[in-house]
Parts: structure tokens; sequence; C-alpha cells
């Protein structure tokens, strides 16, 4: 597979060069995270370092696993709030973004209604943030997981559209329009004809919101105030501020947080990069 | 639902549940916060009297160093990171176009930063740049770079530059991932007459490749910038915008404007003045995007 093209020996040591170069730019910072959770406290507050601990020292995972104590109740607390919030939003902004698609594919919604609606998930969330307060607060949602999880399907939806109408865009209209000269309706062509070609795109659009809704901070920093609904990006921005003294904890903390979102995107990456990518380039 | 309804309504009923959420989540509170900047509404358990108070805020708003020099830092902040990601990207991007073994794990392996969530990445880069036992400061004495520990986050002339390194880290494979999709456009026979023709491989790359990738890069730089441009996260978790207010963005000052100072009718002509930027930035976008896809 690999072609023969002759490279001249300098310009091989420039390229593996650059390419170790890169490998330790990029895995350097995630290695020492996960050094830092499983060395012993001593060895972290060593100077110079003690980069490969003296003893691997695994009671901070036990100890956050086991939801009997503060931290471990803390976490979980905040880990099944994500994963509820960013489930929820995701299949919400799925539903939403599917049908808005296929008005602006197939039913001639104009193109600067579309932008329009990815104008608003460009805006700083500071223009929006007082009056949502204000509302979630008259409507007695603050602190629960509804008010982040509305939040966070109209920051997912403008771009589920945008993914989806694009592979909407490039399927041949003629299948559809046999479905429903036989009679179909829209929706029902939209489920029966529509989804099972797309439902690539769909998985990449839900993966992508899926981390999306995983990493916002903003909204859940001021809308969360106690384990009801405080989400794990939250809960590590705490841990990091509070009296924590031991880095491996808060270490321990951020690998555990990243574990989700690293196995989607290592094994879905050609999904979600293509995903990523697919607004920009043309395909 | 086909024969009773015209195409048209079908439309608009297609869209409803996009336009609901849209609509009240960001169309509304975006006016409500333009109608209060232009109040002198303060936050308060007690009902207080709002009262209208024309163009004050925007008035002070402007004429205050503080907030003009927190806009400076976010524009250096949008501007330096966003600089960087791209020079990175597309050097990372033309290094995993050359043919060498582990190519596809390389180019699988560079997801791991944009993967890792925001906190978690500034969390990390704090421990990191930690002043009395950072990996950094271990690291660049060890090999005899610095005599003695530093304070990375606490040197007011050198944290904003360590913040965008961390934000560095974590977006360029985003522009080294579209970059990558770019260059396989490039035509190799192009590139190939060049080279026989003697062109080296900066005119190669200045003269063909950066022409052909130029609209795909414009768009994700625009994307990038407009994100950049309302950066908080990272800031909250690393600096809390100080040290003397070094890495206070804008964002970060409507935040402490609003939630510190509870002054909502002044915070919000801020938010506004941060919006029109972020407009200006989103405009830049629209045309970028519409000049590469046709469409949009």
């Amino acid at each position: 597979m690999h072609s023969t093209i002759k490279r001249p020996r300098y310009l091989s040591y420039c390229l593996y060069s650059s390419l170790i170069l890169l490998a330790f730019f990029v895995l350097a910072p995630v290695a020492w995270l996960l050094l830092m959770s499983l060395s012993s406290p001593t060895d972290l507050t060593k100077v110079p370092l003690q980069w490969i601990p003296s003893q691997w020292d695994f009671s901070r995972y036990a100890q956050l696993l086991d939801g009997d104590n503060g931290s471990g109740e803390r976490f979980l607390a905040a880990m099944l709030n994500s994963l509820i919030i960013a489930t929820s939003a995701t299949v919400i902004a799925l539903f939403a973004g599917v049908l808005a698609a296929y008005a602006f594919s197939r039913r001639n919604a104009s193109m600067l209604l579309m932008f329009a609606f990815l104008a608003t998930i460009m805006m700083p969330p500071v223009t929006y943030i007082l009056p949502l307060y204000s509302a979630f607060s008259d409507l007695g949602i603050l602190n629960t997981k509804v008010a982040l999880i509305i939040c966070y399907c109209a920051m997912l939806i403008p771009f589920a559209i945008w993914l989806m109408k694009t592979n909407i865009d490039v399927l041949p209209e003629e299948i559809e329009q046999a479905a429903m000269i036989e009679g179909a309706g829209t929706l029902y062509t939209l489920r029966k004809v529509v989804l099972p070609i797309i439902l690539p795109a769909i998985g990449a659009t839900a993966m992508l919101s899926f981390l999306t809704a995983w990493d916002e901070f903003f909204y859940a920093l001021i809308f969360s105030s106690d384990l009801s609904a405080k989400t794990i990006p939250v809960a590590i921005a705490d841990f990091s501020a509070g009296r924590v003294t031991d880095f491996g904890v808060i270490a321990s903390v951020g690998v555990l947080a990243s574990l989700p979102p690293v196995i989607v995107a290592l094994f879905f990456q050609r999904f979600i990069v293509s995903g990523l990518v697919g607004g920009s380039v043309k395909g | 639902m086909r024969s009773l309804i015209g195409a048209k309504q079908q439309k608009w009923l297609l869209l409803a549940p996009a336009l609901t959420v849209l609509a009240l989540i960001s169309f509304v509170p975006f006016v409500k916060t333009l109608w209060l900047s232009f109040s002198d509404s303060e936050i308060s358990a007690l009902p207080t009297v709002v009262s209208f108070i024309g163009l004050e805020n925007y008035i002070y708003a402007l004429t205050d160093p503080d907030f003009i020099l927190s806009l400076g830092r976010t524009l250096y902040f949008t501007f330096v990171s966003v600089g960087a990601e791209v020079i990175l990207g597309v050097a990372v991007a033309l290094l995993l176009n050359q043919q060498f073994r582990g190519r596809t794990l390389m180019r699988a392996l560079i997801i791991l930063p944009w993967a890792i969530p925001t906190i978690v990445n500034a969390v990390t880069w704090r421990l990191i740049y930690n002043p009395d036992y950072g990996a950094l400061n271990s690291l660049l004495m060890q090999l005899g770079i610095i005599g003695e520990y530093r304070s990375w986050l606490g040197d007011p002339d050198v944290a904003m530059n360590m913040v965008i390194l961390a934000d560095v880290w974590k977006n360029f494979p985003l522009v080294a991932y579209v970059a990558l999709a770019a260059l396989q456009t490039v035509p190799m026979d192009m590139l190939n007459a060049a080279r026989l023709e003697g062109a080296n491989a900066w005119r190669r790359f200045y003269k063909i490749t950066l022409p052909w990738i130029i609209g795909p890069l414009l768009v994700i730089i625009v994307l990038r910038s407009v994100e950049a441009f309302r950066v908080f996260d990272i800031i909250y978790v690393m600096t809390r915008g100080g040290p003397a207010n070094q890495t206070k963005t804008a964002s970060f000052y409507v935040y402490q404007e609003y939630f510190s100072y509870l002054r909502s009718g002044s915070g919000s002509s801020y938010a506004i003045i941060v919006a029109l930027i972020s407009i200006i930035l989103i405009y830049g976008y629209y045309k970028a995007a519409k000049r590469q896809n046709g469409s949009l």
C-alpha cells in the first residue's frame, strides 16, 4: 500500500523528528494527567518531580467510584447528571433537527433562516444568560436538570439541522417522490425512506451533540447549585477550586470525565471527523 | 397530512419544534438583554423600580477603560490563539498528508486533545503550570532551561500566553482535520507539473496548495474566532481573570458585572457590545461559508 517514492535521507529525518515532536506535544499532557492520577501525593510534591510513580496509587479511583464518601458522592452524582442531561438534549435536538432539516432541504425553507439559526449559537452566551436566569427562576426550575436540557437543546438544534441538511441535500429526490406518489405522507416518507439512508449522518450528529453537551460549562455553572443538577464540568471546577490539596484527586476526576468523550472520539473517529469537517470542505 | 395541508404549511410544521426552542431560549432573551441595556436595572431579591436611561450605560461602558482593556485582551486572545491554531493545524495537516508508516495511527491520535473536555483541559494545564510542583517547571529545570521554579499563571506578563497555549493544544486538531480534508482535493498533477518545472516546496505550497485550501480554512478560521472571542470556561478555571486582570476577557467581565456586582442594566450593555462584535465576526463567517458552499 505504501508507495515506494524515494525520499532524500535528510527529509526522512525531518519528517520523523517532526512526527515525534507532534506525538510528544499531543500525548504529554494526557500522559501526565494519567500519571498524576496514579502517583502518591509525596511523588507529586517532589522538586523536581518524580515522573514515574515510585508506587502506583489507585486509591483515588476507588474513592471516586464509591458513593459512600463526600468526593465519590459528588463525582458520581455529577457524572449521572451529565449523562442524563446530554442524552436527553441530544435526543430532543435530533428529533427537532431532522424535521427542520427536511424543511430546509425539501420544502424550500429560507436559507436566511438557516443562517439565523446558526447565528444564535455563535453569539456569546452572556447575551442570553440573565433573561434566562430570571425566566427559570420564575418557573421554579433553577437548579434542575430540565433547565439545562432546554438550554442545551437550543445549543444543539442549529448544528444538528445543518449537519443533517447537508446530508439530505445530496440524496436523489426521486425515491421520496416515488413514495409520495404511492400515497405516503411526508412524515412517513421521512421516517421510512430518508432516515434509513442518512442513519450514519444521524449517528455522527448524535455523537457530536452529545460531546458538545458533555463539554458545556457556562450555563451549567450559572443554573446549577447542588448535586441535583451540577454537571461534571462544574464538579471538576469545584474540585480544582476547592480545598482538595491532592492533585491526584483532581487528575483522577479529569481522567474519568474524559473517558466517555475520548472513547466515543477514538472509536467513531471517521464519523466524527467527517461531521466536523463536513460544513467547511465541500465534498 | 399530505393531502390536507399544503407544502407551505408543511414547511412551517416541520420547522415548528426547532423554531419554538430557538425563539424562547435565544431570540427572546436576546431582545430582553437589549431592553435591559437601556435601563438601570439591578439584580435584587426585592422588586425594584427600573427606569429607562437611554444610552447612559453605553456611554459609561465605552468610556470605561477597564472594559475597553478587556475587549482588547479578548481580541488578543482570539487573534493569537486562532493564528497559532491555523499555523500549527496546517503544518500538522501537511505532515500527516505525507506517506509514512503509522500514518493512520497518527491521524487518529490528534483527535485526543479535541476530545478531552474543555474544563479537564483547563485543569490539566493549570496543574502543569503549578508554581510549586508543576510539570512544566520540573521539566524546564531538569533540561536546564530555567534556574528556578516560576509562577506561570501568576505572572501578569505571561499568564495570557500560557492560557493561549492551553487553548491551542485543545483546538489545533480541528483546524488540522479541516486542512487535511481540504488537502485531499488539491490536484496532484498540478503539484507534479510544478515540481517538474523546478518550483521548490515552499513555492508549490504558496502558489498551488494554499489557494486551493484557503476556502475551507477561512470558514474554520472565522468559526474558531467566533468561539475564541466568547472565551470563558478556560479563563474561569485557570486564572479567574487574574493576575492583575491580565486574563479578564469580555465574557468574564460581563459575568462579573452580572453575578458579582449584580448590575444587570450596565452588564447588559456590555453584553450587547460583545454581541455586536460577535455579529461582525458571524457576518464574516457567513461570507466565508457562502464563498465556499455557494448556497450558504
